[in-house]
């Protein structure tokens, strides 16, 4: 066997290699432009009640924060038990907008392991998510009374990021 | 019911192409007749049961059966019924069903035009068609079925406003035609490796399916083009986006792989590259699946979804690729080789073509992969835009065009330089005339402008050269008219992008009714915005007079708010005309009657999908031509060739 014709073979295994890591990676894991920046307006249909709606306007005069999940989501699953203590504190209300999900799936994850959220939004095609800038799930934004972006986690809330910048920020945000 | 039907039938389809898999392939190398005589039945076969089942999801979607939660997702009661039919590859899954459509469409096709080849061949390319073809259908019914149900159905969601437009209905089918028929000249091309038999008669069985493939693959490309040009509102016609990028990677392969299998028809050269070429372009089109479909790149036609589909896809694509490279490796080296030629020569100077091509291609590729490159290597994220790709792929392509005017007129073996130089000294002094004249007449000199009209001149040129003498004496074969098109509409496509490059106008205004703008000396009164309803969207339509030849005429751009989506949509009005099309788009509504209004004027612009239809009747041209026909004489030439080279 000549070693010239292995080389299309060696070239594919070097594209596969990283076509394999790309797969676990996020290409749009850019820090946000929205930041500061008022929150896309958005109505869309609740999860568990589809004829009721949700907008960010009913959330005037609080800090929330909006988390992105999917049922999908392999590390929605890692941030998990963190949500589930959060909503028990009441420190924050959280809406859980569930991007590119099927309904049933969506439902079945909550009842399950638990429902962290104080409502869920349905974004079956993912149109909110673009206007947010959301490119993986899961990723939150922190919005102020003003309905205003403070913050966005990219990725997990992991109990670091939690106690060291998103819980002093939310502190700050209430007392202003 | 009929979901259920379809889904069954999908099933049975597996089961099918597992069979037309294995058994002819097996069959072949032990010579069983018996399982040789499986192939064709197994193709027809195949094609009925995924007809039946596209044919089941296309119903569903008619008949407004939101209890399948594709069709829930994707149309809605208020959907016109044309997109209706259309949604049902809207999306994901519908898409990949037709895929597996196309293909058993493609196998069929083979099955019932290939009377003239040996039973064990046929068995070999519609083993390996059968193989793809279950590949596919395991990806469809293991993560993306199509027929899945929800249990209570409520009225459907819309389709995505984006694809609500009849270039739906024409661009995906064409596209996926073209990317799916490369399958067929990559199991001829298994086939022969597996065979261990690569030689003239391969080539000449190859080449009408690559051509085909190719007609579709160009012209999907240019609808694309096209209705991304009047639907997004920008007035450009090419993005560079990942998923372009994808259907376009294949079309350059695929030209190159046309141009190889000439010289390995007509010489006998160049067969382990040709091989090669013919597993790229396949392989590029599943990769352009993967691409499209795993969501790894961002891209405005934003596919992303489920992670599992990317791993499946990925598997797919090594075993498939990884599978035909490790063959290729063990079996080319002993039958490649073989057709002597000089350094000047039509076959030297077509693989150097040939290999700019695959640059050019490689470069796409890298542009396309990069940021997914540079992220895997935790480098940091960023995104590779255009400017690359235009500082990069202009500079292969240019030699290329240059090329393509004078290798038809070289001759195979050893070329005579000083016959060429004569021939070609008309089309030289033409196209420099033009270059110096052209770019003045039309508002200046640049670099682009001066190189674009020289290289459309100069192919444009030597293809009358060519035609005149050989017109004279009689009709040539309809594969020289054929040749002779297809690089006429390269020229007239150049003629395009130069001009619409070079010399576009553009003004972004505020515009209140009454007030007027001139662009590219036409002048674009604004009359005012009405609302007119549409069936699932309520539109403004702005109504703007434009003069033009002494006629004036009127242009109604909309700006759409489909009910579904809070996404309002831009439907640009455009008068089309030969040297230049007007184009008015409707922006943002500001205070009181004003409204923000993108007012272009696109000279020749339709010259760049006019060249792409050339080069595609130029491939039709070339597939009417009397070889291609299955004659009994050409039956016989190809079993007198097979047995010399296995002799």
């Amino acid at each position: 066997m000549k070693l010239r014709f292995l080389l299309p073979l060696a070239l594919f295994g070097v594209i596969v290699a990283f076509l394999a890591v790309g797969l676990t990676r996020d290409p749009r894991e850019v820090p946000s432009p929205l930041i500061d920046k008022p929150a896309p307006v958005f109505d869309l249909p609740q999860l568990a009640a589809a004829d009721q709606r949700f907008t960010p306007e009913s959330m005037k005069g609080r800090v929330w924060m909006l988390n992105v999940w999917a049922s999908w989501c392999t590390a929605c699953r890692e941030e998990h038990p963190l949500l589930m203590e959060l909503s028990k504190s009441k420190v924050i209300p959280l809406i859980g907008l569930n991007y590119k999900d099927q309904r049933p799936d969506a439902l079945k994850t909550l009842a399950r392991s638990g429902n962290p959220y104080q409502l869920s939004v349905h974004d079956l095609d993912g149109r909110v998510g673009i206007n947010y800038g959301v490119y993986g799930v899961p990723e939150t934004f922190l919005i102020d009374k003003n309905g205003v972006i403070r913050h966005k986690q990219i990725g997990p809330i992991t109990a670091e990021s939690w106690s060291q910048t998103i819980l002093p920020l939310i502190e700050k945000l209430n007392q202003s | 019911m009929i979901p259920e039907l379809g889904h069954f039938a999908l099933i049975l389809a597996l089961c099918v192409s597992a069979v037309m898999g294995t058994l002819p392939l097996i069959g072949a190398q032990q010579k069983r007749q018996e399982w040789i005589a499986l192939a064709r039945p197994a193709a027809q076969a195949l094609f009925f049961l995924v007809a039946l089942s596209f044919a089941s999801l296309a119903w569903s979607f008619l008949d407004n059966d939101f209890s399948v939660i594709y069709v829930a997702e994707h149309s809605n009661t208020m959907l016109p019924a044309i997109y209706r039919f259309g949604a049902t590859w809207g999306g994901h899954e519908g898409s990949l069903l037709l895929w597996a459509f196309m293909l058993s469409g493609w196998s069929l096709a083979v099955a019932f035009f290939s009377r003239t080849l040996d039973d064990a061949t046929v068995a070999r390319v519609l083993a390996v068609l059968g193989l793809v073809s279950m590949g596919l259908l395991l990806f469809v019914l293991v993560t993306s079925n199509p027929f899945a149900r929800q249990l209570p159905a409520e009225n459907g969601r819309d389709l995505n406003p984006m694809l609500q437009d009849p270039g739906l209905v024409f661009h995906p089918t064409m596209l996926y035609m073209g990317y799916v028929g490369f399958a067929v000249a990559f199991a001829f091309a298994i086939a022969a490796l597996i065979a261990g038999r690569l030689d003239a008669a391969w080539a000449r069985w190859s080449r009408p399916w690559t051509t085909a493939a190719w007609v579709f693959l160009t012209l999907g490309i240019a609808l694309g083009s096209k209705w991304a040009y009047y639907v997004l509102g920008w007035g450009g016609w090419w993005f560079w986006d990942p998923v372009e990028n994808a259907s376009f990677m294949p079309w350059l392969v695929g030209t190159a792989l046309l141009h190889s299998l000439a010289v390995t028809e007509k010489r006998g050269a160049f067969k382990g590259w040709t091989v090669l070429l013919a597993i790229g372009a396949f392989s590029l089109s599943l990769l352009g699946t993967f691409l499209v479909r795993s969501g790894v790149l961002t891209s405005v036609h934003a596919f992303a979804s489920d992670p599992r589909r990317g791993i499946f896809i990925l598997l797919l694509l090594v075993v498939v690729v990884g599978a035909s490279l490790t063959l290729f490796a063990w079996r080319a080296p002993k039958a490649a080789g073989g057709g002597s030629f000089g350094l000047f020569s039509r076959e030297s100077l077509l693989l150097v073509g040939n290999v700019l091509l695959i640059v050019a291609a490689g470069s796409v590729l890298l542009g396309t992969l990069y940021p997914l490159f540079i992220d895997a290597l935790n480098l940091g994220k960023l995104s590779v835009g255009p400017p690359y790709f235009n500082s990069v792929f202009v500079p292969v392509m240019v030699p290329v065009v240059a090329l393509l005017a004078a290798v038809p007129l070289a001759r195979w073996k050893n070329a005579d330089f000083s016959d060429m130089a004569r021939r070609l000294g008309w089309p030289a002094v033409a196209a420099v005339a033009a270059a110096a004249i052209v770019p003045g007449l039309m508002g200046g000199w640049t670099l682009l402008t001066v190189l674009g009209v020289f290289l459309a001149t100069w192919v444009a040129g030597s293809t009358m050269v060519q035609l005149a003498p050989r017109l004279k004496s009689g009709m040539p074969p309809a594969s020289f008219l054929g040749m002779q098109l297809a690089h006429l509409g390269v020229a007239v496509f150049i003629v395009g992008i130069t001009l619409v490059g070079g010399y576009q106008e553009e003004k972004d205004v505020r515009m209140e009714p009454g007030d007027t703008v001139t662009v590219g000396g036409y002048p674009f009164k604004f009359i005012g915005v009405r609302e007119v309803p549409g069936p699932n969207y309520t539109a403004s339509r702005g109504e703007f007079e434009v003069s033009r030849g002494g006629k004036s005429l009127r242009l109604y751009p909309e700006k759409r708010n489909y009910f579904s989506s809070a996404m309002p949509m831009t439907e640009a009005a455009i008068d089309a005309g030969f040297i230049g099309d007007l184009y008015v788009s409707l922006g943002e509504p500001l205070e009181g009657q004003a409204w923000a209004v993108r007012v272009y004027y696109k000279p020749f612009v339709d010259w760049i999908w006019a060249g792409c239809v050339l080069m595609a009747l130029g491939g039709l041209c070339v597939l009417s031509d009397r070889r291609y026909r299955a004659s009994k004489r050409a039956a016989a030439a190809a079993r007198e060739s097979l047995e010399r080279s296995a002799a």
